[in-house]
């Protein structure tokens, strides 16, 4: 995680928002919130999680580029988030337990956070946003950040790249004994 | 003649300044948009000897652009739409069911977005290659008058249309076998190539439909599955619908009719130009388009005839923002049907789980069909062709949980890890019910980069199409079942605006110019050297996927084109 975090904080963006964050768009508090958000939509069980797989470096990517339109909205949801987490447990969110985690993010999905925070953006919009890019993040190309060493491809036994020709693991249907029916 | 041209271009030089389009070399067509329908035309044009200028907002990508990017693609385009529209200079204004407006981006779903490319829909789509039944060319005489739709019957019939149908399979190249299919019309030639090998999942859909007594057969598609017309094969990769095929086997007009084109030496093919308006004359005649170029200069085309093909939303939006003094409503817009009746399909279906793994990873997926359902179901007007769904991505199975599995946590996981492989989705476009106030406007305020006033979209579906999707979702359901599912859950469309991808139906074809825009030669009524040649001339939208319908009425209108150039010049 630390090897992690230094490595990507010497790129030239990082150094805008201060030695040591790895984000380019978020800051450091707001990425480790949201990445225990994440963790919560996919967590970690026999396979890696959202936060393993890399999905806040997945939005926090597309922040700088195509998502550009939905910095505020991120700020806006990520502190009305931890202030849920305070008005309901007394703790910014990722001091919470797991379970503790889950009650404030259903209150959120089902529109039952109250607050100041969620007068601009409605907790349920922010809650459908971030489940929306945690599943590009964590199943979407790794390309784009997320979804590191094909993590939920590998969890799915996609192969890559399957081309046929050019695959290094067996194409899965040899076993299928189809009738080839090429033309004569 | 160099003091002639210095003169030109002197002229050109300070109509730039105050704005005015640059006129080019006049040409006898000028062909707006080079998709399905554009392209067949410009090579059917070029071919007659007309000299044929074609123009294309869009790029001209190749089978080398083919990113394999599950999130930017035509298909899935959250991170942007791979073959355009881009969304920095792109935008329309949709107005919901409640009145409320909003301005919308190519990538939001909501703006129905058709890929901006040479070629087209057809550089990136599942090429699913349906020829309409009969009776989806005569709804109104089936069915009678439907309450609150503007259904009706085509000027033309299935059988005018068949042999264009067959021109289209051999020319731009269709694969598949269509015997078992007893619903079809007559065809006068049997398809070029034969059909895929079949998928797991094709296998045991088939046993299924048969037990059921439905008549499944492999659907026609416009793929190559073996070497034609110059290309090699389908390699079933998992990136087909919403993707350009890496090794060109899919068939667009971009990799046929529009390369043939330029070949012969008269066409001439303008791609990132953006048209802005149809230039007409006091006599009610087009003499020319005026479109921005790649940076950003205004031309004005100079032609005999002008051809419109730039799909059901941009085509309407072209001829309404060429208002002037003798069509201050735009142009084929006197009786007020230029931009109405949008339609689509509203796709419904059902998911079904089985009991050990079906995914075999081969693609394009789609491959068995039934059109048992397409018609005489009881109590309903139409109905859809049932097919098992493309090949879906791991992005597209996380947000299909069935009812009861969250969609998020600790068990929507458990459910990805456990089903993705076990999942077969059956669908099916059903035909929808024309609606006049489901239309395309121009807007009032909004304007795109090139300050053109965009597209404004508003009304809803008819609710028989809802009636419709639960009846085919049923029967989806019923044909998984039999195939051993062991749950089911349904797919169904919403009540928005339909449009999208199969958009259709805004420059209706007629006999009557008070309920048309066009006649069965795609001519608009009362511009004789003006025409529509794309999905907005369809009346009805068949049960099914409109490429290659698109690509047949093309091609019959380009021939009654050629046949009345030779007669008159199209010079009033």
């Amino acid at each position: 995680m630390q090897i992690t975090a230094v490595a990507t904080a010497a790129g030239p963006m990082a150094a805008c928002l201060g030695p040591g964050n790895p984000w380019r768009c978020l800051s450091e508090d707001e990425g480790r919130t949201l990445e225990a958000i994440c963790e919560r939509i996919i967590p970690a069980d026999q396979d890696p999680g959202a936060a393993w797989a890399g999905v806040v470096t997945f939005v926090d990517r597309q922040l700088m580029g195509p998502y550009r339109r939905l910095r505020k909205t991120y700020r806006l949801g990520i502190a009305g988030t931890n202030a849920t987490g305070l008005a309901m447990f007394g703790k910014p969110f990722v001091a919470l337990t797991s379970q503790q985690q889950d009650a404030v993010l259903q209150a959120m999905d089902k529109g039952q956070a109250r607050g100041e925070c969620w007068k601009q953006v409605s907790a349920k919009s922010f809650f459908d946003l971030v489940v929306g890019h945690t599943m590009q993040g964590f199943y979407g190309d790794p390309r784009h950040g997320g979804n590191r060493e094909r993590a939920s491809w590998k969890m799915l036994r996609l192969p890559y790249p399957p081309v046929r020709g050019r695959l290094p693991e067996k194409a899965s249907t040899d076993d299928a004994g189809f009738a080839e029916r090429r033309p004569a | 003649m160099t003091q002639v041209s210095q003169k030109e271009d002197l002229r050109n030089l300070s109509n730039l300044r105050i704005g005015k389009a640059m006129t080019l070399e006049r040409v006898n067509a000028v062909i707006v948009g080079a998709g399905a329908g554009g392209g067949i035309v410009a090579k059917e044009l070029a071919e007659a000897g007309l000299s044929v200028v074609l123009i294309e907002r869009g790029k001209w990508y190749t089978a080398s652009d083919c990113r394999k990017d599950d999130l930017r693609n035509q298909r899935t385009s959250v991170l942007g739409c791979a073959f355009g529209p881009d969304d920095d200079r792109n935008r329309r204004v949709l107005v919901d069911a409640d009145g409320q407006e909003r301005v919308v981006l190519p990538s939001d779903g909501a703006y129905n977005n058709d890929a901006a490319c040479v070629g087209g829909g057809t550089f990136s789509y599942g090429a699913m290659a349906w020829r309409y039944l009969e009776k989806d060319f005569r709804m109104r005489s089936t069915y009678g008058a439907v309450a609150s739709s503007t259904l009706d019957d085509w000027p033309l019939s299935y059988q005018d249309l068949e042999p264009y149908y067959t021109k289209a399979e051999w020319e731009i190249g269709v694969s598949g076998d269509d015997t078992n299919n007893i619903f079809k019309g007559a065809r006068s030639r049997p398809l070029p190539m034969p059909p895929l090998p079949p998928s797991r999942e094709h296998l045991i859909l088939k046993v299924a439909a048969e037990r059921l007594h439905l008549h499944p057969f492999d659907i026609p598609m416009l793929r190559n599955t073996v070497p034609y017309n110059g290309r090699g094969e389908c390699m079933r990769c998992r990136w087909c619908v919403g993707f350009a095929c890496e090794v060109d086997a899919k068939c667009g007009t971009h990799n046929t009719v529009i390369p043939r084109a330029l070949s012969i030496g008269n066409c001439t093919l303008r791609t990132e130009c953006v048209a802005r308006k149809i230039v007409t004359n006091d006599q009610g005649r087009v003499t020319g388009v005026e479109y921005f170029d790649e940076r950003g200069r205004l031309h004005e085309q100079p032609a005999d005839l002008v051809v419109v093909s730039a799909s059901a939303t941009e085509s309407p939006r072209l001829l309404l923002n060429s208002r002037s003094r003798l069509f201050p409503r735009g142009l084929g817009n006197r009786y007020d049907w230029v931009g109405r009746n949008l339609m689509g399909h509203a796709y419904a279906g059902a998911y079904g789980l089985m009991e050990s793994d079906t995914y075999d990873d081969l693609g394009p997926g789609a491959s068995i069909a039934a059109c048992d359902y397409n018609h005489g179901n009881p109590g309903l007007v139409g109905g859809a062709m049932l097919c098992n769904e493309f090949i879906r991505l791991p992005i597209h199975f996380a947000s299909l949980s069935p009812p009861g599995v969250p969609r998020w946590g600790a068990a929507h996981k458990d459910f990805m890890r456990k089903f993705f492989n076990r999942c077969i989705a059956v669908h099916g476009p059903v035909q929808e019910m024309p609606v006049f106030a489901a239309r395309v406007q121009v807007d009032p305020r909004v304007v795109d980069d090139w300050g053109i006033p965009v597209a404004r979209l508003s009304g809803a579906r008819h609710p028989q199409d809802l009636d419709v999707a639960n009846f085919i979702s049923g029967k989806a359901a019923a044909w998984l079942k039999e195939a051993g599912a062991t749950m089911t859950w349904p797919k169904l469309p919403g009540k928005g605006l339909s449009g999208g991808q199969h958009q259709a139906g805004t420059c209706r074809m007629g006999n009557d110019p008070k309920t048309s825009v066009v006649n069965r030669y795609c001519q608009v009524h009362d511009v004789a050297n003006l025409f529509v040649i794309d999905g907005s001339v369809h009346v009805t939208n068949g049960g099914f996927n409109p490429a290659l319908t698109i690509m047949a009425i093309a091609y019959m209108a380009a021939e009654h084109l050629v046949q009345t150039w030779k007669g008159t010049q199209m010079r009033g």
